[in-house]
């Protein structure tokens, strides 16, 4: 295998196990701002339980996150040296301002939160776990600034080979950079909010400390909601300004072969880029031009339009996508279904729901990892959209056995760090809450 | 425009500095952690770096973000010139994190054991690159016109840069030691004082020969000294700061001893720092060197971050003093209550 694929397979490998730890930390930050107002408000020992508990899950999935972040700083100059001597001049400013404006605020005060639960005042206290979901997110809109501008460059000029600031603001809020946003940090708080539910779900099946788990059970299922449903409307507007800005990505992930009025959206199919169709496609008429142009007699540029080299793999960009909106959906329905179990408490003792909440932790990881290949692999072959190409982004003076050497490094101690984790995190759910007081709320009577 | 690469070459080595002076000081105790025989010293040192090592790393990546947000040259050279050294280091770190972790929730001391030992073993090879990667940069590189390293893996290991990162394990182990000092109760900070003063001779003397050998090794190094002799005035006041280290120590001021440690270390880099100036990684043909002009961001870029920096910095500035106040009492063997 070639330099550039190692350097390929080594950075997704790398950014995928990340963009596991990362949008939990963001989704589980705001979940537990809630749980800590609560607690504020009640000082029961019950709400003091559950924010303890929660707090310990996101400093153990935090911990991950960071230590698999700085490795992502790292490989722009490690494996992709051309790359970032021909966008460093726009690229490197939002991954500075991450460092300065998000991780010194959420490392500081994360372990604020660990650790004050008895030293300082309750209102420090509390604001430092706003504190840590402000960074957290803020440090999501630098990252998807830094992204972005690589899917739809702006704000630049080139000048001697090298692309250079030219507008600040245009580069940072370039087209795609909002939509992408909202998108992502919607599908964040669905994955910390998913990844909480599973968790209360174990505990009433067991019946272990149903008091304990019921109220983040409640909080976590309606976020669930709420946040399913942002992203698909969010996801929505992203899809739209694709079709304008990428129209070439919108018709891979459409299996679109030819410009068309009245283009249809596509349910199922096999595309197949040989033949230059889609097998066994069910279609919708019309239904593409009216969700891209919000007309259904609109045209949409199908690959035609775009030489068949410079098209990205459409498998790994039809087939993701499309299995992301199903998640999606499923998503929508499951949540809702939980909403209406809610009245008069069914769905606690409901042991089918509990143990479909319990199996559902891993799918919207899976949807938010789809989601990320259909973005990425969808902007091939360039890295930067139409301005540079993957292949001539490397780092020429790094040989292809050290980058295998490398990949096979991160494999053996990212699995170590997961096997951590996951034992970790098992460890304190068996544990359950740390109290001296038996936790008995209101809701046990009922 | 030079205004803004200089205050950028400031900024840099502000959050370099701040790097090492903080992880230093964990990166050190990780050393002599091993030294200790007993789990309620080992327990000690640990929860004398707990509420800090992690938030410690923040520096380096905000140091190594700025690098590429203010010198993406200098960024795209240095990284992919020390390819596998700076995947060892990012192993390193995350071993080390994991080691830390793992030991304190570990029932079986066997194990434990082990644990303590990745936790030493990380601590020694994270210090020993960023000493070898510096000693490096020194000495210059075998760069073509665009910037990549020429040069392979072992090049990267000659004696003069393997010279500078025992140096860095020297001075770390003296910092680390300090800390052990400052922040620990009982017996332990009589005991960190002799580490400290074991591992200053250490310091002083590989200072020393890294002096004496760089006129045959580095000869630029020395250019900027001889055409402004007041320069000398750095190492001289960093020679000042070691000395105090001593001093202090011997009266048990044990956070006047640390603070002159913090001065040392950042005397000795601010010191080499002026050595190469205004390059910023020297290579063997003079003309493809990487400099503060030749190698920075754009006016716009600099300017705009500098604004994000100057607004930023306080606040960071802030946070640090504020979990510091908050954790400042000596700690115990207890265990930290999470």
């Amino acid at each position: 295998m070639d330099a550039v694929m190692l350097s390929r397979i080594q950075f997704a490998f790398t950014v995928g196990f990340h963009f596991l730890f990362a949008p939990i930390t963001i989704g589980l930050a705001w979940l537990i701002v809630v749980l800590m107002s609560r607690y504020r408000r009640s000082g029961s020992a019950l709400d003091r339980a559950i924010a303890h508990f929660w707090v310990k899950i996101f400093a153990l999935t935090f911990a991950v996150g960071v230590a698999t972040g700085i490795t992502m700083e790292f490989e722009f100059g490690t494996n992709w040296a051309a790359y970032s001597r021909f966008v460093g001049d726009i690229f490197g400013a939002p991954l500075a301002a991450e460092g300065i404006t998000s991780f010194f605020l959420e490392s500081s005060f994360l372990a604020v939160l660990l650790l004050g639960w008895t030293r300082l005042s309750p209102r420090v206290h509390y604001i430092s776990s706003w504190l840590v979901a402000l960074g957290a997110t803020l440090s999501g809109l630098w990252i998807i600034i830094a992204n972005s501008w690589m899917q739809t460059p702006a704000g630049y000029t080139i000048v001697g080979g090298r692309a250079v600031l030219t507008d600040f603001l245009a580069a940072a809020f370039n087209p795609s950079t909002l939509p992408r946003y909202f998108h992502t940090i919607a599908a964040a708080l669905l994955m910390g909010s998913m990844f909480m539910l599973g968790i209360s779900a174990w505990y009433l099946l067991k019946k272990q400390h149903e008091a304990f788990a019921r109220p983040p059970f409640t909080l976590s299922l309606s976020l669930t909601f709420v946040a399913s449903l942002l992203v698909l409307f969010i996801g929505h507007w992203h899809a739209v300004e694709v079709a304008h800005f990428q129209p070439t990505k919108l018709a891979a992930i459409e299996g679109l072969f030819d410009t068309q009025r009245h283009a249809p959206l596509l349910v199922f199919g096999i595309p197949d880029p040989a033949q230059r169709t889609v097998h066994y496609a069910v279609r919708i008429p019309g239904g593409l031009s009216w969700l891209a142009h919000n007309d259904a007699d609109a045209e949409v540029a199908g690959l035609d339009q775009t030489p068949a080299a410079d098209w990205p793999p459409l498998p790994l960009t039809f087939f993701p996508f499309h299995l992301m909106v199903v998640l999606g959906c499923y998503f929508i329905g499951f949540s809702g279904l939980g909403l209406l179990l809610l009245r008069n408490g069914v769905v606690y003792r409901f042991r089918p729901y509990l143990w479909l909440a319990l199996l559902s932790i891993p799918l919207p990881a899976i949807a938010i990892q789809l989601g990320w290949i259909t973005a990425e692999v969808g902007r091939q072959p360039w890295i930067v959209y139409q301005l540079m190409r993957t292949a001539e982004a490397i780092s020429v003076s790094v040989p292809a056995v050290q980058i295998l050497i490398s990949l096979l490094v991160f494999i053996s101690i990212y699995s170590l760090l997961f096997i951590w984790w996951f034992l970790a995190v098992r460890r304190e759910i068996l544990r359950g809450p740390e109290t001296d007081q038996p936790l008995t709320g209101p809701e046990v009577a009922a | 425009m030079i205004v803004l690469q200089h205050s950028w070459l400031v900024i840099l080595w502000i959050f370099f500095i701040g790097y090492l002076v903080l992880d230093g000081f964990d990166l050190g105790a990780g050393f002599w952690h091993l030294l200790t025989r007993g789990e309620e010293e080992r327990r000690m040192i640990l929860n004398a770096i707990g509420p800090f090592w992690d938030g410690n790393e923040v520096w380096l990546i905000t140091g190594g973000a700025s690098l590429f947000a203010a010198f993406p040259p200098v960024y795209a050279t240095i990284f992919s010139g020390f390819y596998l050294a700076l995947i060892v280091l990012l192993a390193g770190f995350m071993f080390r994190a994991i080691a830390i972790e793992l030991r304190g929730k570990e029932p079986s001391p066997r194990i434990r054991g082990y644990w303590d030992i990745a936790f030493a073993v990380g601590s020694i090879v994270i210090t020993l690159l960023l000493g070898v990667a510096w000693g490096n940069i020194l000495r210059g590189l075998p760069l073509d016109q665009v910037g990549n390293n020429t040069g392979s893996f072992f090049d990267l290991l000659n004696p003069y840069s393997l010279l500078i990162g025992v140096f860095g394990i020297a001075l770390l182990a003296t910092h680390g030691a300090l800390w052990i000092a400052l922040k620990t109760s009982g017996d332990l900070p009589a005991k960190a004082r002799r580490w400290a003063g074991s591992a200053w001779i250490g310091t002083l003397l590989l200072a020393l020969s890294a002096i004496l050998v760089t006129p045959a090794a580095a000869p630029h190094l020395l250019t900027n000294y001889m055409v402004h002799p007041l320069l000398w005035l750095l190492p001289a006041l960093t020679a000042l700061a070691l000395l105090l280290i001593k001093v202090y120590s011997a009266q048990q001021r044990d956070l006047a001893a640390f603070l002159a440690s913090v001065c040392a270390i950042g005397g000795f880099i601010i010191s080499s720092v002026t050595a190469l100036y205004p390059r910023m990684v020297p290579a063997d043909n003079p003309q493809f060197s990487l400099t503060l002009s030749n190698a920075s961001s754009s006016f716009l870029t600099l300017k705009v971050m500098l604004i994000i920096v100057i607004i930023g910095l306080p606040f960071i500035v802030g946070y640090t003093v504020f979990t510091h106040r908050l954790f400042a009492a000596r700690v115990t063997a207890d265990q930290f209550h999470y």
